[in-house]
């Protein structure tokens, strides 16, 4: 068994790694910047998942999002020449002052329901192992027919991404 | 020292889930607003995952997978979207899109 201390080590280093990351990725003028700090941010909860013995979902987590999604933002960057980016609002405006405040809000309502949630159901003990095994049979078993909608949804979104981005002949 | 409580993870997400509020809300670059979006979406797989932790069953794994699946498609069809608007417009600003105005 994993020792406690090093559990508490490896999440602190992790969830602030996180915070950090992402609050970079939201202030950066370059989106190019902010797409590598992303893959941070993304690689930081990979470990977390870890961490919660959901080792297929941090694994599909590091291929799906570090890998693929973030390749086709960054080569998308690229692509239209976004490197320096459309003029940011510099001044603090009225209306960016009433979005903070409006987010704000909306994390201390998170907070309190966090502070106050008491599962009734709650199980001790330790958590499952989410291996690719236990959820690749859930998924073939269970959840067989949203499985199959979620590869025609795949499907429709390949067409509809090739469909878009082809050049129209005028 | 105490074993862990979930509600950690539980208020790592909500952090997560406000920065990426915050970045759809005040950014204006369409690709970055998008970004932050994913940045939303990661948050709330964060929260399944430690429910799962909580009822100590797999169907929180699932959800998440299912969000992947959806995310990924988001993604595809988004950014040919993006490159659309750019070819049309030559920007991506949000502020700029008002193609649908009269």
């Amino acid at each position: 068994m994993v020792p406690i201390v090093f559990k508490w080590i490896v999440f602190l280093v992790a969830s602030l790694l996180a915070i950090f990351s992402a609050i970079m990725m939201v202030t950066r003028r370059n989106p190019v910047h902010s797409a590598l700090w992303l893959v941070v941010t993304f690689i930081s909860l990979a470990v977390l998942y870890f961490l919660l013995n959901a080792t297929f979902i941090a694994i599909s987590q590091i291929i799906v999002y570090a890998g693929a999604i973030m390749m086709l933002f960054l080569f998308v960057i690229m692509l239209i020449h976004l490197e320096k980016g459309p003029e940011e609002l510099k001044v603090l405006g009225a209306s960016k002052i009433f979005a903070i405040v409006l987010t704000v809000l909306l994390f201390v309502e998170i907070a309190v329901g966090v502070y106050y949630y008491r599962v009734t159901t709650f199980k001790p003990g330790p958590m499952p192992l989410g291996d690719a095994k236990t959820v690749g049979f859930l998924l073939y078993t269970n959840y067989l027919f949203p499985f199959e909608i979620a590869s025609i949804l795949l499907l429709v979104g390949i067409v509809g991404a090739v469909m878009l981005a082809k050049r129209r002949k005028e | 020292m105490v074993e862990f409580s979930y509600n950690l993870y539980l208020l790592l997400s909500a952090i997560l889930f406000t920065i990426g509020a915050v970045g759809v809300i005040t950014r204006r670059n369409g690709i970055i607003v998008f970004m932050c979006i994913e940045l939303m979406l990661n948050a709330a797989n964060l929260a399944f995952i430690s429910a799962t932790g909580i009822h100590k069953g797999l169907e929180g794994m699932i959800f998440v997978f299912f969000v992947m699946t959806v995310a990924a498609a988001e993604a595809a069809v988004g950014l040919a979207i993006f490159v659309m608007i750019f070819r049309l417009r030559g920007t991506i600003s949000v502020d700029q899109m008002n193609l649908l105005k009269g």
